[in-house]
């Protein structure tokens, strides 16, 4: 046994030597904190890139456990795609620390914060203390679901890509134009499916769809979390009941990763109907990628207020 | 910006076809002369227009996309502060009652307050300093360089740190799910205090396709733990081994599995300032933790096991002692912003092996935000040597600042 560790050893190194080359010139690996940027880099890389994401879209992308599974797919990766705005700000940092990997620790030239040319809504203006909950200094992080800020998300992908990649350019190029063409499509469809239902009043959970409402024309009018971050409290509770009720608000927008009592005792009081909406990619089966994510979101509001004559 | 070549042929093409059109259009039966000065005006006219339509193309290239919020920039944060570290401050207050005649605890106290002031260095390392003031004054809890542009899958610190000895000993006290630590880590592993010392440390990620598996290699000056380690000549130093495997079971569990040694020299054998006796240590320890987290309720349920056995031999006038001791714990969130852990352990004394302390201890935990904690601990210790003690520590929890890593 003994004569043979040094065989292997020798094995090991030339099969490294051997590998390391051909990584080089095959596919860009990259990996995503979320499957929604997942899918979009999956448009614009086409197969000249292999994707992977970390959270999962059924999971609340502010609570994501480092594993160090994720380690090991980060020590591999290209480039990383963040969505920013201090959403992945708890679990990261310590990931990419960790990746061993110089090209995609923050500035590299392997990382990629999405959310820099993407429309921002709710940015703090004044004084901002976290007595208003878990605020996000930089704006609200849920910006990904207005297909518009999905163009601007792939054209920053696609320009890095171009940048790991100079000579695929034009393919990056021509792939970015194709899913540009494809979202402007699916836009006037899904706006076409929402015009009956402009200015309809709803309430969300948490603060994840200022995007896909003000894209569609719905209203915003309260939350069930007190603040973001803040679970409801019995108080909150009963006012938002009363201005539910005061403003005949018959939509409250749930995303899959929170608790339905509260939002179901509010419903009773209300008459209103609960809608469980996933605000990413993989956050139900139906919503496979990017554009079947608003497919699946556009219905499910269109059909409940039609059904419920909320609008 | 000049519009590419492609679009500029293009759109001369597109002012030619239609010019010329008008042209034609325009002189059906001239002579060759007025053809000449039609033609001639027709490129002034054509120059024009392809002028105006590339100043055009020039304005729209340039423009910003319409809507989108401009990038967060230095310009937002005055001055060279956005340079400045994130900084956070955690306070720990604790308050015990009940009787303990072995180390009994104040009634209250503000048991440490730790600043962290934690930023990227360059392009090749971050730097964090921890901060720890408390009763004895301040003290460097940690400040490490870490070097994260190793070649070869290395991971490089420097600078004094918490050794990669098990679970604990690299946990700083407000990650803990109770408000002390296991008698095995007071007993055996330093205390409060812990393995931290000055140090190199260089971990290896041993890529396989079965499991995530991380060697750490760690050499220290030799002075920790409160009496643990002592050093008395330059190469004294203390080295500290660590091998970490991790799987995924499911998207929702996984285990954590870890072996350690620490060697280095003791005090045992210093009398009158002259170390004659030139005593060692060794410590050898296992840890596993098993996590459940259902990915869908996240935020509601978890469930963490974990369980340290330690071994110490430590060198002392008389012969060596050899002393073990252990704890498991299992903490249980049953509400989005509430935890109830259990924890049961036993340890016999590094420098008196005969002698064992056993304990148990139930917390709850309750979590009025992501900044903030409480805790109550109920703690029974059965000492080898003195009566039984039975106490409650209440905990305060506070951070402020910047927002930091959740622990794992």
């Amino acid at each position: 046994m003994t004569f043979k560790t040094p065989f292997v050893a020798l094995a090991l190194a030339l099969a490294a030597l051997a590998a390391a080359p051909v990584r080089a010139q095959g596919t860009l690996k990259v990996m995503t904190t979320t499957e929604d940027l997942a899918s979009i880099a999956r448009e614009v890389g086409g197969a000249l890139v292999a994707v992977d994401s970390m959270a999962r879209g059924f999971q609340d992308p502010h609570y994501v456990e480092p594993k160090p599974s994720f380690i090991l797919k980060l020590m591999k990766a290209d480039l990383l795609v963040a969505v920013g705005r201090e959403l992945e700000i708890g679990w990261l940092p310590p990931l990419v620390t960790q990746s061993r990997n110089a090209k995609i620790q923050a500035g590299g030239p392997g990382y990629l914060d999405a959310s820099l040319q993407a429309q921002i809504l709710e940015v703090p203006t004044g004084a901002i203390t976290r007595a208003m909950g878990d605020v996000h200094p930089q704006g609200n992080p849920h910006y990904w679901l207005d297909p518009e800020n999905g163009k601007r998300i792939a054209a920053a992908i696609a320009g890095k890509l171009s940048e790991l990649r100079p000579n695929d350019r034009a393919t990056f190029q021509a792939q970015l134009a194709d899913f540009d063409a494809r979202l402007d499509a699916g836009l006037k469809r899904w706006a076409a499916a929402m015009a009956p239902y402009q200015g309809t009043k709803i309430v969300t959970y948490h603060r994840s769809f200022p995007n896909f409402a003000e894209r569609f024309g719905l209203e915003i009018v309260g939350y069930v979390e007190p603040r973001p971050g803040i679970p409801p409290t019995p108080q909150h509770t009963l006012d938002l009941i009363n201005e539910m009720k005061r403003q005949g608000i018959k939509l409250i927008l749930v995303e899959p990763y929170f608790d339905l009592k509260t939002p179901n005792a509010i419903a009773r009081e209300t008459g209103a109907q609960v809608l469980v909406m996933p605000p990413s990619v993989g956050g139900v089966e139906e919503a496979a990628d990017y554009f079947k994510l608003f497919d699946y979101d556009v219905a499910l509001v269109a059909d409940a207020i039609r059904k419920s004559g909320a609008k | 910006m000049r519009p590419a070549p492609i679009v500029r042929a293009a759109m001369v093409a597109a002012v030619m076809l239609a010019a010329s059109n008008a042209a034609f259009a325009q002189v059906p039966d001239a002579s060759p002369q007025e053809l000449r000065d039609a033609i001639d005006q027709l490129r002034r006219e054509l120059d024009a227009r392809l002028s105006a339509l590339e100043a055009r193309l020039a304005a729209v290239e340039g423009e910003p996309s319409p809507g989108a919020a401009p990038a967060p920039s230095a310009a937002a944060v005055p001055g060279a502060k956005v340079f400045n570290p994130d900084i956070a401050v955690i306070g720990n207050f604790l308050g015990a009652a009940g009787r303990n005649d072995v180390d009994p605890a104040p009634p209250l106290e503000l048991r440490e307050a730790e600043a962290s002031l934690q930023a990227i260095v360059d392009p090749y390392a971050r730097a964090d300093f921890f901060l720890a003031f408390g009763g004895e004054g301040v003290e460097i809890e940690e400040g490490v360089l870490t070097l994260t542009a190793l070649p070869a899958g290395l991971l490089g610190k420097v600078g004094r740190m918490k050794a990669a000895f098990g679970k604990v000993n690299t946990l700083h006290t407000h990650m803990l799910p109770w408000a002390d630590r296991p008698l095995v880590i007071d007993n055996l592993v330093g205390g409060e205090e812990g393995i931290a010392d000055a140090g190199l440390s260089v971990a290896k990620l041993l890529p396989n396709p079965w499991f995530f598996l991380e060697a750490t290699g760690q050499v220290f000056r030799g002075d920790a733990g409160d009496g643990l380690f002592a050093s008395s000549r330059r190469r004294d130093l203390l080295y500290v081994g660590h091998l970490r495997g991790y799987r995924d079971l499911s998207d929702s569990a996984n285990v954590d599995l870890g072996v350690s040694f620490a060697q280095g020299h003791n005090p045992a054998g210093v009398v009158d300032d002259a170390d004659v006796g030139r005593f060692e240590t060794r410590l050898y320890g296992i840890d596993a933790t098993v996590r459940w987290r259902p990915l869908a309720r996240a935020i509601y349920r978890s469930f963490l096991g974990r369980s340290e056995i330690v071994w110490s031999r430590r060198g002392q006038f008389g012969g060596e002692q050899r002393a073990a001791g252990f704890y498991v714990s299992g903490d249980y969130q049953f509400a989005r912003r509430w935890f109830a852990g259990v924890r049961a352990g036993r340890s016999a004394r590094a420098s008196d092996a005969a002698r064992r302390d056993q304990e148990a201890a139930g917390t709850v935990t309750f979590w009025p935000s992501e900044f903030s904690q409480v805790r109550g601990e109920y703690r029974r210790i059965g000492w080898a040597d003195a009566p039984a003690s039975h106490e409650v520590l209440v905990q305060f929890l506070f951070a402020i600042g910047a927002h930091g890593a959740h622990p794992f």
